[in-house]
């Protein structure tokens, strides 16, 4: 388990408990978050649960070309942005703090 | 005694989670029931034919929302609960187990079930679908004692399941009726790629032929007769010929609509605070001038999120093209638009390098397109559809330009 920071889209902060192994995805959906929609299940096909790193993401794995490519198209793409379901949770995550992107 | 709730909805899949979720999301403060006659909460469907079937993924991680989630919004879920009645007068659904609910709105949310093979042994011990959860734990469990497996269906779930089925190193034979691949959802260099893509991986695909019965031994199925009078041995078969909506509780309760139930923009059927959504509602689009059901996650969420804002009095005017995903081996398809009813297939990319993208146009607007491994091409292509924006084969057939 590690914790992560969730910042839901009206500014409100969660930290939860999320299983190593898991994505950040599904940490923040099995946390009752329901923000993000996941469309696709973690495919990387929907961005639709697209967040921002704000802190911690030192130790991230930069995005691959599928990530970036469907980042592109986002409205929203910042420097920091991530698609959560593609960001595997482990200890060295202890403390991410993430932040939900706005809706398409 | 009915039970009453504010908002009725039948069905647990992704369309009924989905609408659930968002009247809650959108501040709807009245009574919410999920009907639905699967033994689990709301899962993911489409991992059933990949992650799942394959064993990369386990029931717990494809769980549309934890149990608690459901507690915490206030939203039953009705499990292992069949409706078949519905009396739109006295705004009641019975199930099976003769329990009556009432009902303030009824969202329809009930998908399709699979369509059989209506030939001799279609109905044999070791004959399987893959819609739920059960078929799939079903096929797995028959699947280690199995060494050849015929998948009768090329479609996007016959295909998913061949890939899977070669990663365990089955003997796989696929049989499709049509002279192509996916024939009803894409056009024919797509269907020519994923041909050569499976008979590279060692499946063996046999276009244009059907299949006659299956036979078996002692109730098992064990060989499979085509119409050329070929017989194939088979431990295992699948069946992937498409889903039949399942709406005759509808329809003998008079609401209207052919292929699936009729809905309008809104999603409202010909019976009075009844909506159906998903894979069973036939509905006209921007992208479809005839009603057309789109079996598809974004499809059926979008209709949910339709339904809940008309049912919390939000306006919602999202246009938004259909699109599907669809994975196979290493190939990640990606699709937008309806490509149904396209006169020119603009070729963008080289196919041999597996990552290309076919854009459908008709009368010169782009209307749909499908992306092999070319996320970026997708990721455009939505706008580029939602648009219908006019282009040329020219401007569009270089993988150098970036699309418009
Ligand atoms: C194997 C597979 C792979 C797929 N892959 C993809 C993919 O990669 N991408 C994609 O976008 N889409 C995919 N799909 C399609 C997608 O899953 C469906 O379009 C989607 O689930 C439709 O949602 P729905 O709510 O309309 O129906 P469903 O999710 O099918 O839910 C309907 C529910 O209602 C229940 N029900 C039916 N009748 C009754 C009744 N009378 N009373 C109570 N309950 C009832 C059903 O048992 C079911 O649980 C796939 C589908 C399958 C089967
Ligand atoms: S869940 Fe669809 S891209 Fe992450």
């Amino acid at each position: 388990m590690s914790k992560i920071i969730v910042i839901s889209r009206d500014g409100e902060e969660r930290a939860i408990e999320a299983e190593n192994g898991l994505s950040v995805m599904e940490a923040i959906r099995n946390a009752g978050i329901d923000e993000i929609m996941a469309l696709c299940g973690g495919s990387c096909s929907c961005a639709t649960c697209h967040v921002f790193v704000e802190a911690g993401g030192e130790t991230l794995p930069p995005p691959e070309a599928d990530e970036s490519d469907m980042l592109e198209a986002s409205a929203y793409r910042r420097e920091n942005s991530r698609l959560s379901c593609q960001l595997t949770v482990s200890s060295a995550l202890e403390g991410l703090t993430v932040r939900v992107a706005p809706e398409e | 005694m009915a039970r009453f709730h504010d908002v009725l909805i039948v069905g647990g899949g992704h369309g009924g989670a989905q609408t659930a979720i968002a009247l809650r999301q959108n501040g709807f403060a009245g009574s919410i029931a999920i009907i639905g006659d699967e033994p689990e909460p709301p899962y993911e469907r489409p991992p059933l034919s990949k992650e799942y079937l394959a064993g990369d993924k386990t029931f717990e991680r494809l769980h549309l929302r934890p149990e608690a989630f459901w507690r915490d919004r206030a939203i039953d879920l009705v499990l292992g609960a069949r409706v078949d009645f519905l009396d739109p007068t006295l705004k009641q659904v019975v199930t099976t187990g003769g329990e009556r609910f009432g009902y303030g709105a009824l969202v329809w949310a009930t998908g399709g079930r699979p369509r059989r093979l209506d030939c001799e042994g279609g109905d044999l011990a070791g004959v399987h679908a893959i819609r739920t959860r059960a078929d799939v734990d079903l096929l797995r469990s028959e699947l280690p004692a199995a060494r050849r497996v015929v998948i009768i269906g090329g479609g996007y779930i016959g295909l998913e399941a061949a890939a899977v089925l070669r990663k365990f190193d089955k003997s796989v034979t696929l049989i499709e009726a049509q002279h192509r691949l996916l024939a009803r959802v894409a056009g024919p260099t797509l269907s020519r790629f994923y041909e050569a893509e499976h008979r590279d991986r060692g499946v063996d695909v046999r276009l244009a032929s059907t299949v006659s019965r299956l036979v078996g031994a002692e109730g098992r199925v064990n060989g499979v007769v085509l119409a050329s009078g070929e017989r194939l041995a088979a431990d295992l078969v699948i069946v992937g010929i498409g889903v039949a909506p399942a709406v005759e509780v509808l329809r003998q309760a008079g609401a209207l609509g052919t292929n699936g139930v009729l809905v309008d923009d809104r999603c409202r059927t010909s019976l009075a605070d009844v909506f159906a959504i998903g894979d069973c509602a036939a509905r006209k689009s921007r992208f479809s001038p005839t009603a057309v059901r789109i079996e598809s996650v974004p499809n059926a969420n979008e209709q949910a999120l339709t339904v809940a804002c008309e049912l919390t009095g939000r306006e919602r005017d999202h246009d938004a093209p259909p699109w599907f995903w669809s994975n196979q081996f290493d190939l990640r398809l990606l699709t937008v638009g309806l490509s149904d009813g396209f006169d020119v297939e603009v070729v963008r990319g080289d196919p041999a390098t597996k990552s290309f993208s076919v854009v459908y146009l008709r009368e010169g607007r782009i209307i749909a397109l499908d992306c092999v491994n070319a996320a970026k091409d997708f990721a455009r292509g939505k706008s580029l559809v939602a648009n219908g924006v006019l282009t040329t084969p020219g401007l569009i057939a270089d993988v150098n330009i970036p699309l418009p």
